[in-house]
C-alpha cells in the first residue's frame, strides 16, 4: 500500500525532529533559546555510533543488550555534556544565548564529522564507520508488525526509539501542563523574577531543563544514525534536520503533543519530492524548503492573532539577573 | 496590651552605602488593626517594609513577632512568620491563570490538584468578599483584579500580617473603596495590616493609627481619631530648611509655551493627565511638584511629542520666527528642532537618552547625527562639545572616550543635561536632574538651570525636594493625580501649603462639598 509506505517514511523522517523539538521545547520553557540543538543532535548521533563501533570491535561476540545500551548511554552522555556547556555559559556566566548556541552547533557538527568520518582512518581500517550489527538491534520492529498488514506497517514497524520519542513527547506535555514541576518551569521561562520571589530556584530549573532537553534532542541524532541510516556514518548526512527541529518548536506552538503530529507533517514534506517523478535537482531544493515555508506561515498566523498562549515564553533568550540594590 | 502586638520593630536602622534609608525606626502593629505608614518619596517606607518581608536585612535593631524576637533573613522566613507583602509592582506570570499564580512556588502541599486549589481560593474569596474568577488569565485582568490576586496569594499562604505598598496608586476611586472594604473585613477577622501611602485622606478614612517617616527617620505615631490633615502634613514635610540657592528675578518675561486643557490616557486605559492648563514664560523656572506618578512624566512627554494627547492644545510661541504653533501636530523631531528640549532623568539613568556602552563623544553625536551630509560621521564637532561639557560641568572621567556606563550617576546626569543645554534650547525641561547627586553636583545643576533662565530660556523643573523647589523656582505648579492642584508663587508659598496641595485629591474635594 502506497499510503502506508508514505506514512511510514514520514514517521521515520519525523522521529529525529520530534526528539529535537521535544528537547528544545523543554529548554525554551525555561527561557533558554538553545540554538546549539543541531550540534547537540550531531554529537548525540556520533557519540552513539562511536560507542557502538568501539564495543563491536572490542569483543568477538557482542551481546545484543549491550549493543543497544552502550550507544544509548554514549549518546546521552555526549549530548548532555554539550547542553551542560551551554548551561554553564548562559546561566552561570550569562553569555549571550544566541552566540553560545551557534558556536555549539558549529562545534558539534565539526566534532561529529571528525570522529564519524575520520576515526576508521585513524584506527587504520580505511573505509567508513559502520556498525551494521548494533544498528540491526535498533531497527528491530515490534514482533507483531508483519502479521497486521498495512496497520502493522503504519503503527508497529519502527525501531524502539521511535516509540520512545512519542512517549517522551507525551510525558513532557503532561509534565508541562499538569504538574507542579511543569508550572514552576513555565514560570521560570515566563517571568523569572516572579518565580524567584515565589521561592523557585531559577538556576536549578534552567540547568535541569536545558540538560534534560539536550539529552532528549541527542537521541534524535542517535535514532537517525542507528536506525534511519542503518549504522553507517556519512559526513554531513544529518543535513539541516537540527534546524528543522527548532522550526518544529514554533510549528508545535511550544507543545510537545502537537510536536508529534508536526514531526510527521514535517517528515512528509521533507520526503514529498521522492514521490513525484521527473523532478529536477532544483525542484527538489524547492521541496526541501517546504517545512520552513510552513513554519513561516505559522509564525505569521500566530503573530497576527497575537494570542498570548501561542507566543514563545516571555523571557526566552534573556539572561536573568536577580534585582539587587 | 503588649500581648496584642502582632509585630514590633525596635530601633531598626538600615544604610545603603552612605545613604541612611532608615534610622532608629520603632513601630508596633496590633492584631485587628490597620496601621498607615505615611511619608514622602524617599522617606524610607518601602525599605522598612522590605526588611519585614525579608528582602533586606536590617543593619541593627530588633523585630518582635507575637512578642518573640524574630530573625527574617529571606522571603521564606517571612512566609514562616505569616508575613505577606503586596508589592506595588505585581509579581505575576501573565499567561498563567489566577489560581496558577496563587499556588506558584508552594512546595509543602501533598498533591498537585488544581481543582482542590481553586476550591480553596473560592473559600478565601467568599470569606473576605473578593470578586475573582480563579481560572481567568492574568493578562485579561484589570489592575485591580491583579492586585486582588496578589492579596489572595498571601492569604492562601496563611498570612496574618499583611503589608500593602501603595495599593491605591493604580486604582480608580471605586476600586479603592472596594479594597478598603476588604481591608476592613480582614482587620475585623484579626489580621494586622500595614498600608504604605502618601494620600492623607486615605490614611484618615481607613487606618486606626498612623506612623510618619521623614527622610528615613521615625517622626511619630498618632491615633487617626486624633489627627487631621494639617497635623499629618506638618509631621510629613517637617520644618523648612534653608539651602541658599541663588535665584534672580525673572527678566523679559513673555509667554513661551502655554498648555491648554490637555488630557491623556495611558496604554492601560487609565487617565494619567486630566485637563491640565498652565503657561511657562521665558526667563523663568517653573517648578513642578507632586508625588511620584502624579503625571509629571506624561506631561513632559506630551510636550516633547512622545506621548499621545487625547484632548487639548500645546501652544508654542516661536521666538525665532515669531509664529504661534500647536505642538500637538508636530513630530518629536520637529519639536526638538524648534528648541524644546527634554532632559529626563529616569530612575534608570541610562535608560533614556544615553547609550551606556558608548563614550561621551558618541553620545553627543546621537543628537546631531542628522546634521551630517556625508555618509561618514564627523567626529570633530561632537568631540569639541564633549570636551567643553567635561570642562565646564566638571565631569569626572578619565577622558571623553570612556563609556558613559562607567561614570558615576552624577556625572552621567551632567553629560545628559549638558548635551541638552548645548543646543541652545528655548524651552528646557529637566525631570529629577539632581536625583541621587551629592550636594556639590546638585548646585552645579542648579547653576546651569539658572544660567539658562538668565538667557531667556523657559525652564520647567520637575523636582522631589520641596526645599529645593521653593528656593530655585519662580512659580510652582503642584500636580495631584494627573490634575493641577494649584500654581503658587515660590517666593511666598510655604512647605505645608505645597504638601497639602500634593496630597489633595479630587474625591476628597467632592466629599467636602
Amino acid at each position: 500500500m502506497l499510503v502506508a509506505t508514505i506514512i511510514k517514511k514520514s514517521v521515520e523522517q519525523g522521529i529525529p525532529l520530534l526528539f529535537g523539538s521535544t528537547g528544545e521545547i523543554l529548554t525554551e520553557k525555561s527561557g533558554n533559546l538553545n540554538l546549539g540543538i543541531p550540534g547537540i543532535m550531531y554529537v548525540g548521533g556520533s557519540a552513539g555510533i562511536l560507542g557502538a563501533y568501539l564495543y563491536e570491535n572490542a569483543v568477538a561476540t557482542p551481546n545484543p543488550l549491550l549493543c543497544v545500551l552502550i550507544p544509548l548511554i554514549a549518546s546521552l552522555i555526549g549530548s548532555t555534556l554539550l547542553a551542560l556547556i551551554y548551561s554553564f555559559l548562559t546561566i552561570t556566566l550569562r553569555a549571550n544565548q544566541n552566540v553560545t548556541g551557534l558556536a555549539l552547533t558549529t562545534f558539534g557538527v565539526g566534532f561529529g564529522d571528525f570522529f564519524g568520518g575520520s576515526l576508521t582512518k585513524i584506527f587504520g581500517n580505511g573505509g567508513t564507520l559502520s556498525v551494521k550489527l548494533s544498528s540491526d538491534y535498533f531497527k528491530t520492529p515490534l514482533p507483531f508488525a508483519k502479521s497486521l498488514g498495512w496497520f502493522g506497517e503504519i503503527f508497529f514497524s519502527y525501531g524502539f526509539l521511535a516509540y520512545v520519542a512519542i512517549i517522551v513527547a507525551l510525558i513532557s506535555a503532561f509534565v508541562l501542563k499538569r504538574t507542579r514541576v511543569g508550572l514552576h518551569l513555565r514560570a521560570v521561562g515566563e517571568n523569572p523574577a516572579t518565580a524567584d520571589a515565589a521561592g523557585i530556584s531559577v538556576t536549578k530549573y534552567k540547568y535541569l531543563a536545558t540538560c534534560i532537553g539536550g539529552a532528549i534532542a541527542g537521541l534524535g541524532g542517535l535514532y537517525f544514525i542507528m536506525d534511519y541510516t542503518g549504522g553507517a556514518w556519512t559526513n554531513g548526512g544529518f543535513g539541516d534536520r537540527g534546524w528543522l527541529a527548532i522550526a518544529l518548536v514554533i510549528f508545535a506552538l511550544w507543545r510537545p503533543n502537537i510536536g508529534i503530529l508536526g514531526s510527521i507533517v514535517f517528515g512528509g514534506l521533507y520526503i514529498a519530492y521522492s514521490y513525484i517523478s521527473g523532478l529536477s535537482r532544483s525542484a527538489i531544493a524547492i521541496f526541501n524548503m517546504l517545512p520552513y515555508v510552513v513554519t513561516i506561515l505559522i509564525l505569521v498566523l500566530t503573530s497576527v492573532r497575537n494570542k498570548k498562549e501561542t507566543q514563545p515564553p516571555e523571557h526566552l533568550g534573556l539572561p536573568y539577573f536577580r534585582e539587587e540594590r | 496590651m503588649a500581648s496584642n502586638a502582632a509585630i514590633e520593630l525596635v530601633n531598626i536602622t538600615k544604610t545603603f552605602g552612605s545613604t541612611v534609608a532608615n534610622k532608629d525606626v520603632c513601630l508596633t502593629v496590633n492584631k485587628g488593626e490597620i496601621l498607615s505608614i505615611l511619608g514622602e518619596n524617599g522617606s524610607g517606607k518601602t525599605t522598612l517594609m522590605n526588611m519585614i518581608s525579608g528582602i533586606y536585612y536590617p543593619d541593627s535593631g530588633q523585630i518582635f513577632i507575637d512578642g518573640k524576637e524574630a530573625v527574617i533573613s529571606g522571603p521564606k522566613d517571612a512566609f514562616a512568620y505569616k508575613i505577606g507583602m503586596i508589592h506595588q509592582h505585581f509579581k505575576l506570570v501573565d499567561v498563567f491563570s489566577a489560581a496558577e499564580n496563587i499556588v506558584l512556588g508552594l512546595e509543602d502541599e501533598k498533591g498537585f490538584d488544581m481543582k482542590n486549589y481553586v476550591g480553596r481560593i473560592k473559600e478565601i474569596s467568599d470569606q473576605y468578599g473578593f470578586d475573582i474568577d480563579p481560572n481567568k488569565k492574568i493578562y485579561e485582568m484589570s489592575v485591580s483584579e491583579k492586585q486582588t490576586v496578589e492579596i489572595i496569594k498571601v492569604l492562601f499562604r496563611g498570612a496574618d500580617i499583611l503589608i500593602l505598598d501603595e495599593p491605591t496608586a493604580v486604582l480608580t476611586p471605586q476600586e479603592t473603596q472596594k479594597l478598603f472594604a476588604i481591608l476592613r473585613r480582614m482587620r475585623d477577622a484579626g489580621k494586622a495590616i500595614i498600608i504604605i501611602t502618601h494620600k492623607l485622606h486615605e490614611v484618615l478614612s481607613l487606618s486606626d493609627r498612623v506612623s510618619v517617616l521623614r527622610k528615613g527617620e521615625y517622626v511619630g505615631t498618632v491615633k487617626t481619631s486624633e489627627a487631621n490633615e494639617a497635623i499629618l502634613t506638618e509631621m510629613m514635610v517637617g520644618k523648612k530648611i534653608a539651602l541658599n540657592i541663588h535665584r534672580d528675578e525673572p527678566s523679559n518675561e513673555e509667554v513661551r509655551l502655554s498648555v491648554e486643557g490637555i488630557s491623556c490616557i495611558n496604554r492601560e486605559g487609565v487617565s494619567v493627565l486630566n485637563d491640565i492648563s498652565f503657561s511657562v514664560n521665558s526667563g523663568e523656572i517653573l517648578g513642578i511638584a507632586g508625588i511620584a506618578g502624579s503625571g509629571q512624566r506624561e506631561l513632559l512627554e506630551s510636550i516633547a511629542g512622545l506621548q499621545k494627547i487625547n484632548h487639548g492644545k500645546i501652544i508654542y510661541n516661536n521666538p525665532k520666527t515669531g509664529e504661534v504653533e500647536n505642538l500637538r501636530d508636530k513630530t518629536p523631531r520637529q519639536i526638538r528642532d524648534m528648541g524644546v528640549r527634554l532632559s529626563f532623568v529616569p530612575e534608570d539613568r541610562l535608560g533614556m537618552g544615553l547609550v551606556g556602552n558608548m563614550d561621551i563623544v558618541d553620545n553627543m553625536m546621537l543628537r546631531s547625527y542628522r546634521k551630517g551630509h556625508s555618509v561618514f560621521v564627523r567626529r570633530k564637532e561632537p568631540q569639541n562639545l564633549a570636551d567643553e561639557i567635561i570642562k565646564r560641568l566638571g565631569v569626572v572621567t578619565p577622558d571623553s572616550h570612556t563609556p558613559v556606563r562607567r561614570l558615576s550617576g552624577g556625572n552621567v546626569q551632567k553629560v545628559l543635561v549638558g548635551r541638552e543645554i548645548s543646543s541652545s534650547p528655548t524651552v528646557l525641561m529637566a525631570a529629577y536632574p539632581v536625583r541621587g547627586l551629592d550636594i556639590n553636583s546638585s548646585y552645579t545643576i542648579y547653576n546651569l538651570l539658572n544660567e539658562q533662565k538668565s538667557k531667556g530660556v523657559a525652564v520647567i523643573f520637575v523636582g522631589e525636594d520641596l526645599d529645593v523647589l521653593l528656593e530655585l523656582c519662580d512659580r510652582i505648579m503642584v500636580l495631584s493625580g494627573g490634575a493641577v492642584s494649584d500654581i503658587v508663587d515660590a517666593r511666598t508659598a510655604t512647605k505645608e501649603q505645597i504638601g497639602l496641595l500634593m496630597t489633595k485629591s479630587r474625591e476628597v474635594s467632592h466629599d467636602n462639598k
